[in-house]
């Protein structure tokens, strides 16, 4: 025990709350093989912290401490549920299985907890909305109120759907553990496409009065150094650096009044530099490993960007480059548009207008309204005032956000 | 932990010839499954052609024929297996050779207390 003056306890608690409650509670949840249960004994055992940490000291090891009490507690709680003969049985056998595990395990045993914890919460088997409300409930530890603010929701919604994801993870037994070798790569990927949600929320909300919701964001990209942290595989960076390259932009994207500023008449003096190096950084160890994926990929482009001065002097070249790549590895049409606006910067509005309306020819984009943004755009850098017209009216028809209606309503008085 | 993994296809989407080395690959599986002792059973089901409805209403028996809708994916087939955790099951629905033109839904079995043995052992 170390010695502590009691006027720290209270302050030392919340900061070992505010840091380690998730650790503690991903190894409850593996002890005892529960979500409400862990969260439960959580409670208690930073309750019993407070009270006892002021009389007997702070322990050497808090978390270990804390781990322990938690299950205790949680032994206590089983104990006074128990009724039936029945589940007597099953508690008794729980409590055997807890007796043989030692709480004091070495560190690297709950960071695996934390990794098995976040596996579970996005597993496959459960829908992307409750991926998302678990892993932002149960590994950020953020309210469910919380939650249902950011996903303009209704908290009576997002409880139900943590809910029901609990109860499935309980009834149809989804495990509490890493995959397997086989099954790695797959379900790492549905873990980052939880994360990226996430931090796409934030960043450019799909619908209503605000552009942003930064907390997302940054609760995004905390979750990305926390699986980096924990996994560190070349497309874990990637997503970490696209997100931080993205951010770094937040400043400069958009109005005071919440109004866009395309990247084009972006004041690049306030994009955030240390965010912009790290994220390079993070590109280049990715894409040296040799093994990285899209958001490896994606983060390329963002970091040209990053790089350039302004657009004119910004490598179109190797921006075509890079979506040539992308469309390799993942073909699809939003892809295609992305990269024929870029050719449109690297060879005229022309080159890139008969891309766009290729793609729109097929229809893969008919409803999509930055495809109509994007034409409108060319053919008003052109001087066909008619067509871009037409697009825009037609843009504005299927533009869901606020803020973007707003622009489109600006650039089509503009050319009328 | 038993799992019910319903098979669902379309009747149509196989020929003779497939049909038949979709059942022998099937067999093959759960003599595998048999092994590691997770197999409980297993059986293809006669088209939905033959199908016999019964509902009982105010204590009433109604029978009627067939499906209610022209529903194109069809209960084919069941396996009912004993794993560890719905990862495995994942794995074994993964290797049902009717998997790759139909779906299969995995069910976790509801354990009921005090059901009796089943018939021939």
């Amino acid at each position: 025990m170390t010695e502590k003056p009691r006027m720290d306890v209270h302050d030392l608690v919340s900061e070992i709350y505010a840091r380690d409650s998730r650790r503690v509670f991903s190894t409850l949840v593996r002890l005892l093989g529960d979500f409400d249960l862990a969260e439960e004994a959580l409670h208690e055992a930073f309750a019993v912290a407070v009270e006892q940490w002021q009389h007997y000291g702070v322990p050497d090891n808090p978390r270990a401490w804390l781990v322990s009490t938690g299950r205790f507690k949680a032994i206590d709680a089983l104990r006074r549920r128990v009724h039936s003969q029945d589940v007597r049985e099953q508690v008794s056998k729980r409590l055997d299985e807890l007796s043989q595990v030692n709480a004091e395990r070495a560190a690297r045993e709950i960071e695996d907890d934390r990794l098995r914890l976040v596996f579970t919460c996005c597993h496959p088997a459960l829908s992307s909305e409750a991926q998302v409300a678990m892993t932002l409930r149960e590994v950020c530890g953020l309210s469910t109120e919380q939650i249902a603010v950011a996903f303009l929701s209704a908290p009576a919604t997002i409880a139900q759907r943590i809910v029901r994801a609990k109860s499935k993870i309980r009834d149809a037994k989804i495990p509490f553990d890493v995959p397997s070798v086989q099954e790695f790569p797959q379900r790492l990927e549905s873990v980052l496409s939880v994360i990226y949600l996430v931090f796409n929320e934030g960043y450019s909300a799909s619908s209503g009065e605000s552009l942003t919701r930064a907390d997302l964001s940054s609760e995004a990209i905390r979750l990305g150094r926390l699986v980096m942290e924990l996994l560190p595989d070349p497309e874990v960076l990637g997503l970490l650096a696209l997100m931080l390259l993205h951010e770094s932009r937040r400043a400069a994207r958009a109005t005071p009044e919440g109004d866009i500023v395309l990247l084009e008449d972006q004041d690049r003096r306030r994009w955030n530099r240390t965010q912009i190096q790290e994220g390079k950084e993070l590109v280049e160890r990715a894409l040296a490993s040799r093994r990285f994926g899209v958001y490896t990929i994606q983060a390329a482009i963002s970091a040209v960007h990053a790089d350039a001065p302004g657009t004119a002097a910004t490598d179109w070249g190797q921006i075509v480059a890079l979506y040539d790549i992308l469309l390799r590895s993942a073909p699809s049409p939003v892809v295609e548009l992305n990269r024929a606006v870029a050719v449109a910067m690297r060879d005229g509005p022309a080159a890139g207008l008969s891309l766009v309306d290729n793609i729109l020819e097929r229809g893969d984009l008919a409803g999509y309204h930055l495809a109509h943004a994007a034409r409108a755009d060319l053919c008003r850098r052109l001087g066909r005032t008619t067509d871009a017209q037409a697009a825009y009216e037609r843009a504005l028809e299927l533009a869901q956000q606020e803020p973007e209606r707003r622009f489109l309503k600006k650039r089509l008085a503009e050319v009328v | 932990m038993k799992y019910m993994l319903l098979v669902y296809g379309a009747e149509d989407a196989w020929t003779e010839q497939e049909r038949a080395e979709c059942m022998e690959e099937s067999t093959e599986l759960c003599h595998e499954l048999a092994e590691q002792g997770k197999f409980l059973g297993a059986s293809p089901l006669h088209p939905v052609s033959t199908a016999t409805l019964v509902r009982v209403r105010r204590g009433t028996r109604l029978t009627t024929d067939g499906p209610f809708a022209e529903t194109t994916e069809q209960l084919g087939g069941y396996f009912l297996i004993d794993v560890a955790n719905l990862d495995e099951a994942i794995a074994i629905a993964g290797r049902i050779p009717a998997a790759t033109k139909g779906t299969v839904e995995i069910r976790p079995v509801f354990e009921l207390a005090g059901l009796p043995q089943p018939a021939g052992k």
